[in-house]
């Protein structure tokens, strides 16, 4: 459970989510879905019962095996790509600046370019997002609307890299309005409303994702 | 992932942003430049005067213009919301909390130290007491004022109006090490007494409250 003063965001949610598969969250806004993504990263408390993540109730003990990509971009304006994927990177441990080049590489954004990301498009800082999320090759991947306000060319290219990810055997959490861009690559649909996870749809796939690279157009 | 790797990190990328854009240590030049312009022409003290005066001045207009950077410590990290990103990493809250708080002792002892001529030459300071101490007095001056403002203003990220938070707290608990400060630095320049006492009553302070800060930083970072 998760109250916000008296509104009750979350309310019982129970189940298992099995490793390494892709998850996709539906829900109208206002059905906790970013909520319960938060609570899973370790943003936020139940402010009733407890949640096992990874093995483990203690979220710092897993927080190197977890990447979250939030609503905002959770960047610094100030500093270009490679520069902020460069810090984040010392988060974890990680001084390696093949790391970096690779993660802007494989959301297909260009790790020489200069410019400060403020000066970004909305879509370029999605991606760049996207890149800080899987940076340090966690386990468990969520994202909060990955999507938005990404044109309809690099949002497909993203839900492929994602879906290229979960064939790696990591286990991703999507939340989303967007359902048709993620049907190619979901293994189930979660609907979530007032609070509760009302519906699973098992998906089956027809076939991995191809391990092409980002194609720019 | 070290405490002291992490602050490092987190050091460099908070200088790197501050050199771009400069917006704390040009606010806070601006103030304190006005303050001792508007104090010295109100005042228009003779030596004498000044040397008695000084202490108070110096660190209120320093205390002041502080502020105004500490307000902005963490406006780059609400930003975008970029500091999710650094909860939900595994790095060590701490490293976070220091980092910012000697980013901050920079940018004070900078402005100190580009400061520290105009008062000499609008007020006619001259020390009596040796001037090594007044730099200790400053360092460890400057420490109090940073460290709790640092923690304060990380306090006072999820209220409404935290620009006027930030006051409201920090000075109230900043009144032995202002006291402290002001009547060091005022022995020294005047040469009537010994600072030793208060400057160890500095060091004191900025080992308990640095200490406090540390404790209790993890909570207020993950407050919800």
């Amino acid at each position: 459970m998760k109250f916000f003063g008296r509104f009750a965001a979350i309310r019982g949610i129970s189940g298992s989510f099995a490793p390494g598969r892709l998850y996709v969250v539906l829900g109208d806004n206002g059905a906790g879905k970013s909520t319960l993504l938060r609570m899973v990263a370790g943003l936020m408390e139940p402010s009733q019962g407890t949640f096992t993540l990874l093995g483990t109730n203690n979220h710092r003990e897993v927080a190197h095996r977890v990447g979250y990509m939030g609503h905002a971009p959770l960047l610094y304006d100030e500093l270009s790509g490679m520069e902020n994927l460069r810090y984040f990177a010392g988060l974890y441990g990680l001084n390696d600046d093949d790391v970096c080049r690779k993660a802007m590489q494989m959301v297909g954004l260009d790790p020489d370019l200069s410019r400060r990301i403020g000066q970004y498009s909305q879509g370029m800082r999605q991606r760049l997002s996207l890149a800080r999320a899987v940076l340090h090759d966690p386990e468990l991947i969520l994202l909060d609307e990955p999507f938005s306000n990404v044109d309809m060319h690099s949002a497909r290219e993203m839900a492929a890299v994602l879906g290229r990810i979960r064939d790696k055997g990591k286990t991703i959490f999507v939340v989303t309005h967007q359902a048709a861009l993620m049907e190619g690559v979901a293994d189930e649909f979660v609907h979530m409303a007032a609070g509760q996870v009302v519906a699973r749809e098992e998906v089956v796939r027809k076939a991995a994702i191809p391990n092409a690279e980002w194609t720019p157009r | 992932m070290t405490t002291l790797g992490v602050t490092r990190t987190t050091l460099l990328k908070d200088l790197r942003m501050e050199w771009r854009s400069k917006d704390a240590i040009n606010s806070m030049l601006f103030f304190a430049l006005l303050v001792v312009v508007i104090f010295s022409f109100a005042f228009n003290p003779t030596a004498e005067e000044s040397r008695r005066i000084a202490g108070g001045l110096i660190w209120v207009a320093f205390l002041f213009a502080a502020v105004v950077a500490l307000n902005q410590t963490w406006a780059r990290e609400l930003r975008n919301q970029v500091l999710d990103a650094y909860r939900v990493s595994p790095a060590p809250p701490n490293a976070l909390f220091l980092a910012k708080a000697i980013g901050n002792f920079f940018f004070v002892v900078v402005l100190e130290a580009l400061m520290a001529p105009l008062f000499v030459v609008f007020y006619d300071l001259r020390s009596v007491g040796p001037v090594w101490q007044l730099i200790v007095v400053a360092l460890l001056g400057t420490w109090a004022l940073v460290v709790n403002g640092t923690f304060f203003a990380a306090l006072s990220i999820r209220t409404r109006s935290r620009e006027i938070m930030l006051p409201l707290i920090l000075f109230p608990i900043s009144i032995p090490a202002l006291l402290a400060m002001v009547d060091a630095t005022t022995s020294i320049l005047t040469g009537e007494a010994s600072p030793d006492f208060w400057i160890k009553m500095l060091a004191v302070y900025d080992v308990v409250f640095t200490a406090v800060c540390l404790l209790l930083f993890e909570s207020v970072l993950n407050a919800e």
